[in-house]
C-alpha cells in the first residue's frame, strides 16, 4: 500500500467515524462501540478491496459485503454513503419513522445492503450460501463474498454450523473478518463465554486464519492478499480491535455498546475525530 | 382410487423442475431419502446440496444461494424446518424476501411411531404469522405437484406442507393450482367441512356418512393458508350456516384459527373446530393415532352432528 493510498484511506476513516457519531447522536440510540471498531475493515474493503458499482448495485458479478453483526449498521452506512450508494444527508435519519436507514442493515430499504440482519448468527450462514450461488454452475462467478461477524456473536451455534459448511466445502470465494474487541453487552467476551483460541477452532473448521490488528490498513490489506491467493479454504481473519476505537471515553468502555453520546459526549467525540476544524 | 405419496410426488417435481431450469438448487438437511428430493440428488449432484444436521445453517445458506439469483428448495421435516428454525425463516427467508422455497415434510400426527418430537403441530400457526410467506398445505400428490411447480415459478419464499403418509389422489392430472383458491370437492347445504392436509379425505368420507343421514355436508380442501381464501369461507358460510375445521395440527392458529379469525370479522356462523387443542402428539401407528384423537371420519361426522344440534 503506497504512503498515499493509506492517507486517503486513514481520512475516510476519519470522515466515516464523524458519520457514525453523527447519526446515533442525532437517532439518540444506536450501537456506537462496535461500529467504530470495524471502520479501517469497511473502509479497506469498500474503497480499496472490493469490485463494485455504486451506480449498477445489481450487477450480478459484484463482490458482496455482509454486515453479520447487524447492530453495527452506522459503520456500513457510513461506506455506502461515503462510497456512492445514496446520498450523505440519509445519515442523519437513521432509525427514524420513515427512514431507508433501519435500526438494523434491510436490503430491501438500503441500497447497497446485500442481507438483511440483525439476529445474530445468520449472516455467516446467508455470506456462505452467497459464495456457494456464486460459484454454482452453470453460472460460475469471480464474484466474492466478504462478512463481519462479531466476537461475542461467536457464542451462536449458527456460526459453527456455518464455519464447517464453508470449510468443507472449501469456499475460497468467502473472506470472514473478526471484530476481535472483546467486549459485549454484559461485559467483556473472555469472561463472560471465553471464545478464545480462535485460530485452532477456525483452522480445525478447515480455514486459512489470519490474526491481525483490524486498525493497521497494511495488515488488513496484506491479509486480504492471502485471501485472494487462496484457493482451497475460506478466509479467516481475526481482527483485533479496540470497541470505541476513535473516541477516547467510548474506546474500551462496554457502556458505548448500544446507547448513544449525549450532546457533550458528541461534541468532545466529534472535535476528538476532528471534525469542524 | 388411488393412493399416491405426496413426498414422492415432490421428488419427482422437483427433478422435472431441474431440468427446465438450470437455476434451481435443492438443499436439504441428512433427510434426503425421507423427503425424496434425492431423487433431485441422483441427476443433479452439482445442485443439490446436503448441509449434513444443520437446519439452522441450511435456511440461511439458501436465502444466501437465493440472493445471488437462484431459486432454492430446502427440505426437511416440518417439526425442524419452521418449528426448530423459526427465527432463520423469519428473518434470512422472509424478511430478505428471498426465493426460497421451504417444503417440510412429515407433519402432524401422521408421522406416526416416533412420536412427538417429530409431529409438527404448530408449524402452520408458526408460518401464517410470518409477513410474505406463502404456505400451502396440499391434500394429494396431483396438488402438491401443482403446488411445487408453483412456488418455483412464483419468486419469493413459500411453505409446503407435506405428509409422511400416502393420501387418497383426489384431483385429476389436469387440476391447476390457483393461489388462495380453496377447491370446493363436494357442495352441500347443511354443513360445511373445512380440512387441510391428510384431513381432507377424511372429511370426504364424513360427508359420506352424513349423507346417509340425509345431511349434505360441503367439503373445501383449504390448501391455500396464506393467502386465505375468504370468498370461499363467506359463500359456505352463508350457504350452510355452520363451519366445522379439521385439521392434522393445532387449531389454535391453525386452520380452525385461520378460519375462525376470518369469519368472526365478516361471516360469524356457528364453528366447531377438529384438531389437536393444547396437547402433543404420541407414538403409535397413524390411523391408531387419529383414532385415539378423535380424527377419524366418525368423529368428524359426529362432531357435525353435534355442531348442527347446537340450540
Amino acid at each position: 500500500m503506497t504512503d498515499c493510498e493509506r492517507t486517503e484511506l486513514s481520512e475516510t476513516a476519519r470522515r466515516m467515524r464523524v458519520h457514525i457519531i453523527r447519526m446515533i447522536s442525532r437517532a439518540a440510540s444506536g450501537h456506537p462501540g462496535g461500529s467504530l471498531s470495524a471502520v479501517e475493515i469497511l473502509a479497506t474493503l469498500y474503497f480499496r478491496e472490493m469490485r463494485i458499482d455504486p451506480l449498477r448495485p445489481d450487477l450480478p458479478d459484484r463482490d458482496r459485503f455482509v454486515l453479520s453483526k447487524g447492530h453495527a449498521a452506522p459503520v456500513l452506512y457510513a461506506a455506502l454513503a461515503e462510497r456512492g450508494y445514496f446520498p450523505l444527508e440519509a445519515l442523519e435519519t437513521l432509525r427514524q419513522a420513515g427512514s431507508s436507514l433501519q435500526g438494523h442493515p434491510h436490503r430491501l430499504d438500503t441500497p447497497g445492503v446485500e442481507a438483511s440482519t440483525g439476529s445474530l448468527g445468520q449472516g455467516l450462514s446467508m455470506a456462505s450460501g452467497m459464495a456457494m450461488g456464486l460459484r454454482l454452475r452453470p453460472v460460475g462467478s469471480a464474484a466474492r463474498v466478504f462478512a463481519l461477524i462479531g466476537d461475542g456473536e461467536s457464542q451462536e451455534g449458527q456460526i459453527w454450523e456455518a464455519a464447517m459448511t464453508a470449510g468443507f466445502h472449501r469456499l475460497a470465494n468467502l473472506c470472514v473478518f473478526l471484530d476481535y474487541n472483546d467486549l459485549q453487552i454484559d461485559g467483556r467476551v473472555s469472561a463472560i463465554k471465553d471464545i478464545a483460541p480462535l485460530r485452532d477452532k477456525w483452522q480445525s473448521f478447515r480455514w486459512r486464519v489470519e490474526e491481525i490488528d483490524g486498525h493497521d490498513f497494511d495488515q488488513i490489506a496484506g491479509a486480504l492478499a492471502a485471501f485472494n491467493g487462496e484457493q482451497e479454504k475460506p478466509t479467516m481473519v481475526i481482527a483485533r480491535t479496540v470497541k470505541g476505537k476513535g473516541v477516547s471515553f467510548m474506546e474500551n468502555n462496554v457502556n458505548f455498546h448500544g446507547q448513544a453520546p449525549s450532546a457533550q459526549e458528541t461534541a468532545t467525540a466529534l472535535a476528538e475525530l476532528g471534525h469542524g476544524r | 382410487m388411488a393412493v399416491e405419496s405426496l413426498r414422492g410426488a415432490y421428488g419427482q417435481t422437483l427433478l422435472r423442475l431441474g431440468r427446465e431450469n438450470p437455476d434451481l438448487v435443492v438443499l436439504d438437511a441428512d433427510l434426503a431419502k425421507s423427503t425424496q428430493t434425492q431423487v433431485f440428488a441422483r441427476e443433479f449432484p452439482g445442485r443439490f446440496i446436503d448441509m449434513g444436521l444443520a437446519e439452522q445453517d441450511m435456511v440461511s445458506t439458501a436465502a444466501g444461494i437465493a440472493l445471488t439469483g437462484k431459486t432454492v428448495f430446502a427440505s426437511s421435516f416440518c417439526a425442524f424446518l419452521i418449528g426448530r428454525v423459526f427465527d432463520q425463516v423469519r428473518q434470512s427467508v422472509c424478511y430478505n424476501r428471498a426465493n426460497v422455497k421451504l417444503v417440510g415434510t412429515h407433519a402432524g400426527l401422521g408421522v406416526g411411531e416416533d412420536g412427538a418430537t417429530h409431529q409438527a403441530l404448530e408449524d402452520v400457526a408458526l408460518a401464517r404469522a410470518l409477513p410474505g410467506l406463502t404456505v400451502i398445505v396440499p391434500a394429494d400428490a396431483i396438488e402438491t405437484a401443482r403446488a411445487v411447480e408453483f412456488a418455483a415459478a412464483t419468486p419469493g419464499p413459500f411453505f409446503i406442507r407435506l405428509t409422511r403418509n400416502n393420501l387418497l389422489t383426489l384431483f385429476g392430472p389436469e387440476h391447476r393450482f390457483e393461489l388462495g383458491k380453496a377447491p370446493v370437492l363436494r357442495d352441500g347445504g347443511d354443513i360445511t367441512l373445512v380440512a387441510m392436509g391428510a384431513m381432507v379425505e377424511k372429511a370426504l368420507a364424513a360427508s359420506e356418512l352424513l349423507a346417509a343421514e340425509k345431511v349434505a355436508a360441503a367439503v373445501i380442501d383449504f390448501s391455500s393458508l396464506q393467502p386465505l381464501d375468504g370468498d370461499v369461507l363467506l359463500r359456505y358460510a352463508r350457504q350452510t350456516g355452520h363451519i366445522l375445521t379439521v385439521e392434522d395440527h393445532s387449531v389454535r392458529g391453525g386452520l380452525g384459527g385461520a378460519c375462525a379469525e376470518f369469519l368472526a370479522q365478516h361471516a360469524p356462523v356457528p364453528m366447531a373446530l377438529m384438531g389437536m387443542d393444547n396437547q402433543f402428539g404420541r407414538s403409535g401407528k397413524p390411523e391408531d393415532l387419529y383414532a385415539h384423537f378423535r380424527l377419524t371420519a366418525a368423529d368428524i361426522a359426529a362432531a357435525g352432528r353435534r355442531l348442527l344440534s347446537r340450540p
